[in-house]
């Protein structure tokens, strides 16, 4: 029973986060490259003002998923950086907090990319 | 008289105009809510099974994206996901999975002007900017951070 709670958490934050994302797109005709770079910046300062935390907190993956999540690891690596090194995190922390999801997406995206067929229409 | 008859034409228009954008908006979110719900929820599942083998929090969470990039990646590069966002919408884009897919279509697109310019520097058509307003603005707030840390 607590798993279908926890899961359903995860689906409702993810599913509102989404939603936001497809009201923006509909309403002001926003491209979803512009949505990508809002929602990231807009996780990296919810979490620097500590609002982002307790979304994770209560949603999981729901809001670790969405792209704002990568903003969450961006600002909470930046902040536990300048924690231990003090200035030179500002510049090292946040890059190292997303070094796993980067590598992976030009690793993976450079082998998919190579061996799809470019779709001619 | 005349004039009722316009206002009912006006007023009509109105009313179906209204409801020629609203209703494909609810549809819209009703799909983007539940792709995007659903995405999340695989996540959640992932992060479980690394938490079930022992793996800390945090590195669970990083298998997890590591696993949903190469899902985005792999459902592109065979032509899946973009039929996925055609209905999805955000749904599709918001999640990482999303991220993996802008990284890998332009690339795919263009790989036809060459393994260098098309394909390597089209890999970041948008994951460019992504990365540009992002690193930039985990160094606004690191130094900040920073400068709060010294005053205090």
């Amino acid at each position: 029973m607590e798993i279908l709670i926890t899961y359903l958490k995860v689906f409702l934050v993810g599913g509102i986060i989404c939603s936001i994302g497809q009201i923006l797109i509909d309403k002001t005709k926003i491209t979803p490259a512009r949505i990508l770079v809002l929602f990231l910046t807009l996780g990296v300062f919810l979490t620097a003002f500590g609002i982002y935390k307790p979304l994770i907190d209560f949603g999981g993956a729901g809001a670790t998923v969405p792209i704002s999540g990568f903003g969450y690891s961006l600002a909470n690596g930046v902040i536990k950086e300048v924690n231990e090194i003090g200035f030179l995190g500002i510049f090292t922390g946040g890059i190292k907090a997303a070094a796993a999801g980067i590598s992976a997406a030009i690793f993976f995206g450079f082998l998919a990319s190579l061996f799809a067929k470019p779709n001619i229409k | 008289m005349n004039t009722n008859i316009d206002m009912s034409n006006k007023e009509y228009s109105d009313y179906v105009e209204k409801k020629a954008t609203n209703s494909p908006l609810l549809k819209n979110i009703f799909w983007a809510f539940l792709v995007g719900g659903i995405i999340c929820m695989i996540g959640q599942a992932i992060t479980d099974v690394f938490l079930k083998f022992g793996f800390p929090k945090e590195q669970a969470s990083t298998y997890t994206t590591i696993i949903l990039i190469f899902l985005g990646a792999f459902l592109t590069s065979i032509n899946l996901y973009s039929k996925l966002g055609k209905f999805a919408g955000a749904g599709s884009v918001i999640p990482i999975t999303g991220f993996s897919n802008s990284v890998v279509a332009p690339a795919i697109e263009f790989k036809t002007e060459g393994y260098i310019l098309g394909l390597g520097a089209n890999m970041f058509k948008i994951a460019g900017p992504v990365l540009v307003y992002g690193v930039t603005s985990s160094i606004i707030v690191g130094f900040f951070y920073w400068l709060i840390k010294i005053f205090l």
